[in-house]
């Protein structure tokens, strides 16, 4: 392309009005209705109260870990961590209370401490010893699985008190369960840090260039550390959501859900290159992906064909967000 | 097709009748007459937006035209992509090098079409021919450097050799000194000179209206897409072409700026950088003081004014303001101190080119908006409108930066930053790229920094700026203080020699 700014100077084009937080998750949200709408013809079960909790229930560990994602993939980083952090945070929790008869409301802060504390590892790789976040990440997605299994030499914790495993069984005033309740929360208090405080709107100069943010005087190091270490803090917290669910601590917990994760952020129109992406998007996203189970679920098809059709689903999404960037 | 046209240009080189380009239905250029003989440098002037990119796009390739016929070297030339125009011996020198950089300059200027010895490279005939294009050019380095550890004059002269081994016999130079310094652009016109004597003709695109008058046989000014006037010879009064190119008259390019107040702002005491980029520099800078940094590229102005305010770590020496020392680790303790930067490079340092205007500059200015740390996207809006209205940006805060012109976007930086009040402004290569318009505009925005008390720092490669603005200039070469000259002792002359020892 020759000098763009001539063009546009020329033909007098202007862009569409659009802020960072605006209608990016548009195009994913009338999927998500599009996808509704086939499910309740195909599956008169679906279209019900008690099957949209379910769904909530369902996602609500993948929708905690995709808040933090979110924040890392807009800062222009990943997290492949996210999954092995969950499983350590949720394993250090199970063997703090059983071996050492920690009270388990400390035990769960220690889980969200853990994971807080992974992430910031994370981070000062990506700062200090500049390595990318994918290398560095990974890194620490193979020490913290190996951590979650060294601390009962691979065994699950089985067994918590009843009023721990009710935060996922029961639904308060016959709606929320308490872990969907903090996934609620979590999603509003993102949504607000992201939309209305500067440290949130400074993830977007982070993620459209570090250096111009740095030279905008934002702390760009401070921040990349601080972001991390909320994204495992919030893996953290999806690993007591999920031991709650479990009734149990499984070192094997989390498996591939970093994959899940990434995916949900991007089918919300977040961008891998970084700058892009919003909270209302990745809701969006966690729901298509929730409700897209749940639906082929019900019709009874099979999991193997179910991967396929989310697969496709991630590559059309991603499609339709790209081709309609270029237009703009 | 039309050989119809052909008569009219019996010389070989390039003849161009009533080329036009439409995008998106708007005409961007309209029913253009252009001649190149061979041996021969024709200067493209016009302001950005003019169209000369998109001649020299549709010239080298890039763009197919929407009307009008070329004639080369008396064929019809309708080339179809860049290689194509290369093979008929039409290549484009593009403002920003597409050079692998990880490979020899060898490699680079045979890269897609190397010689080949069986199924090995040849590499012996791969060097010694890119060995004789460098020679050529008067070049003494040797062809198995790689070219990223080269200086951006150099991979310049690589462009053109790869062009040259390639039997180019036409060159589009776009902005081909942007990067330079003096003595680079002086051996690149030794280069230019050398070649026409071989008949290479040469389309030569600048903003330096200086250097017209030294390279150019003819001069073709552009202004909305249309030829406005050409001259048969390129010795034109500047002051004529820049009327030509803006379309009305302009009195004087520089502003007069009032004498500096007494009161010291910032000054620098023997500093010193990592990598020995500058080394014991001192000067200091008063209110209301335009004060210029001159030298060639590669003398270290840049690092300087980026370790001043805190962008680059220092080795020695002090900085204060207002008296006082001051620490300044990042970026952000120079802005909270009061002493804000214009980066060089506006679109990969200074804006965010995808982002919204209002985003653009609320970063780094949340603290004035809103209340208690509560930004609402009204506030940004209504921050980004009265500091846009300020500067007089012409656009809106919803807009993405991508879409305004160069010297919209250098006013939006310069927005961002104002609105902090600061005490000292650093403006580093704030013309870089903007056309002629433009520049007038930033100058009076500079002018007026400096009235309302600012110390301003300007570093610039355009001695006309540095000389027209400052009340003092600070010449450094390779790293070192060279003097400081006062406005009675400014003059090209003293400046250069200062530059180049």
């Amino acid at each position: 392309m020759v000098a763009p700014s001539e063009q546009d100077q020329a033909t007098g084009r202007l862009t569409i009005p659009s802020f960072n937080w605006g209608l990016g998750f548009f195009g994913p949200l009338v999927g998500l209705v599009l996808l509704c709408i086939v499910f309740s013809f195909t599956s008169e079960y679906f279209f019900t109260t008690r099957n949209a909790l379910n769904i909530l229930d369902q996602v609500t560990v993948l929708g905690i870990l995709a808040i933090g994602m979110t924040a890392v993939i807009i800062t222009g980083g990943i997290d492949l961590s996210v999954g092995s952090v969950l499983a350590f945070s949720m394993m250090m929790m199970g063997w703090l209370s059983r071996e050492f008869g920690v009270p388990l409301e400390i035990a769960m802060l220690c889980a969200i401490l853990t994971g807080a504390a992974c992430g910031a590892v994370s981070g000062l790789l990506i700062t200090v010893a500049r390595l990318p976040p994918f290398i560095a990440t990974l890194a620490m997605m193979t020490v913290a699985r190996g951590l979650a299994n060294i601390l009962t030499d691979g065994r699950q914790i089985v067994g918590y008190p009843s009023w721990f495993t009710s935060f996922a069984t029961v639904r308060h005033f016959d709606f929320l369960s308490v872990t969907v309740g903090v996934f609620i929360v979590s999603v509003i208090l993102a949504f607000i840090y992201l939309r209305y405080r500067p440290g949130g709107r400074n993830l977007y100069a982070i993620g459209g260039s570090p250096e111009v943010a740095r030279l905008s005087g934002i702390a760009v190091k401070k921040v990349t550390v601080g972001v991390y270490a909320m994204c495992g803090a919030l893996s953290g917290l999806a690993g007591i959501a999920l031991a709650a669910r479990l009734n149990s601590s499984q070192p094997s917990a989390g498996l591939t859900y970093e994959l899940d994760t990434i995916a949900a952020v991007v089918i919300g129109g977040a961008s891998l290159a970084g700058g892009v992406g919003s909270i209302a998007g990745t809701v969006v996203g966690v729901l298509i992906i929730g409700v897209l189970s749940n639906g082929l679920n019900l019709l009874a098809v099979s999991p193997f064909i179910q991967m396929v059709v989310i697969g496709c689903v991630i590559a059309l999404a991603v499609t339709f967000d790209t081709l309609g960037r270029r237009n703009r | 097709m039309p050989a119809a046209s052909a008569p009219e240009s019996p010389r070989r080189g390039l003849s161009i009748r009533g080329l036009s380009k439409d995008f998106f239905g708007n005409r961007v250029v309209s029913d253009l007459d252009l001649d190149v003989a061979p041996g021969e440098v024709v200067a493209l002037l016009g302001e950005n937006g003019a169209g000369k990119s998109t001649v020299s796009a549709m010239i080298a390739g890039i763009h197919p035209p929407t009307e009008g016929t070329m004639v080369w070297e008396g064929q019809a030339f309708r080339p179809v992509s860049p290689a194509d125009a290369l093979a008929a011996g039409i290549g484009l020198i593009h403002q920003e090098m597409r050079l692998l950089p990880d490979l020899s300059i060898a490699e680079n200027v045979f890269v897609g079409r190397l010689p080949m010895r069986g199924a090995m490279v040849d590499r012996e005939t791969m060097n010694r021919r890119a060995a004789e294009q460098l020679q050529r050019l008067g070049l003494d380095i040797p062809p198995t450097t790689r070219v990223g550890s080269l200086r951006v004059a150099a991979q310049q002269q690589v462009e053109i050799a790869k062009a040259l081994t390639l039997n180019a016999r036409l060159l589009i130079l776009d902005e081909p000194t942007a990067a330079l310094g003096g003595e680079e652009t002086d051996r690149l016109f030794e280069q230019i000179e050398r070649l026409k004597q071989d008949g290479v003709s040469f389309i030569y695109i600048s903003h330096r209206l200086d250097e017209i008058a030294r390279i150019a046989d003819r001069v073709a000014v552009l202004r909305d897409g249309a030829l406005v006037a050409t001259h048969d010879t390129a010795q034109v009064p500047v002051k004529t072409l820049i009327e030509e190119m803006v379309g009305r008259s302009v009195d004087r390019m520089f502003p007069t700026i009032a004498p500096p107040r007494d009161q010291e702002v910032l000054s620098v005491d023997n500093l010193s950088g990592v990598d020995g980029a500058f080394r014991n520099v001192s000067f200091s800078v008063r209110a209301g003081e335009v004060f210029g940094i001159a030298g060639i590229v590669g003398a270290g102005r840049t690092e300087l004014v980026r370790a001043i305010t805190g962008a680059d770590p220092l080795a020695s020496g002090s900085v204060s303001i207002d008296g006082q020392v001051v620490h300044l680790r990042e970026p952000g303790d120079a802005i909270r101190a009061g002493l804000v930067m214009v980066p060089e490079d506006r679109k990969q340092q200074g804006l965010l080119l995808d982002q919204t205007l209002a985003d653009n500059v609320a970063y780094g200015n949340f603290d004035l908006m809103g209340r208690r740390g509560w930004i609402s996207p009204g506030a940004m809006r209504r921050f980004a409108q009265a500091a846009i209205s300020r500067m007089g940006v012409k656009g809106q805060p919803a807009q993405s930066a991508s879409v305004l012109s160069g010297g919209n976007q250098q006013k939006l930086v310069i927005a961002k930053w104002i609105s902090r009040d600061p005490k000292i402004f650093i403006l580093d290569e704030p013309t870089r790229g903007i056309d002629v318009g433009a520049r007038a505009a930033i100058y009076e925005v500079i002018a007026g920094l400096a009235q309302s008390g600012m110390a301003v720092v300007v570093v610039s490669s355009d001695l006309e700026e540095v000389l027209g603005l400052s009340h003092r200039v600070l010449v450094l070469s390779r790293g070192r203080q060279r003097g400081l000259l006062d406005r009675e002792a400014l003059s090209h002359v003293a400046v250069m020699e200062l530059a180049t020892s």
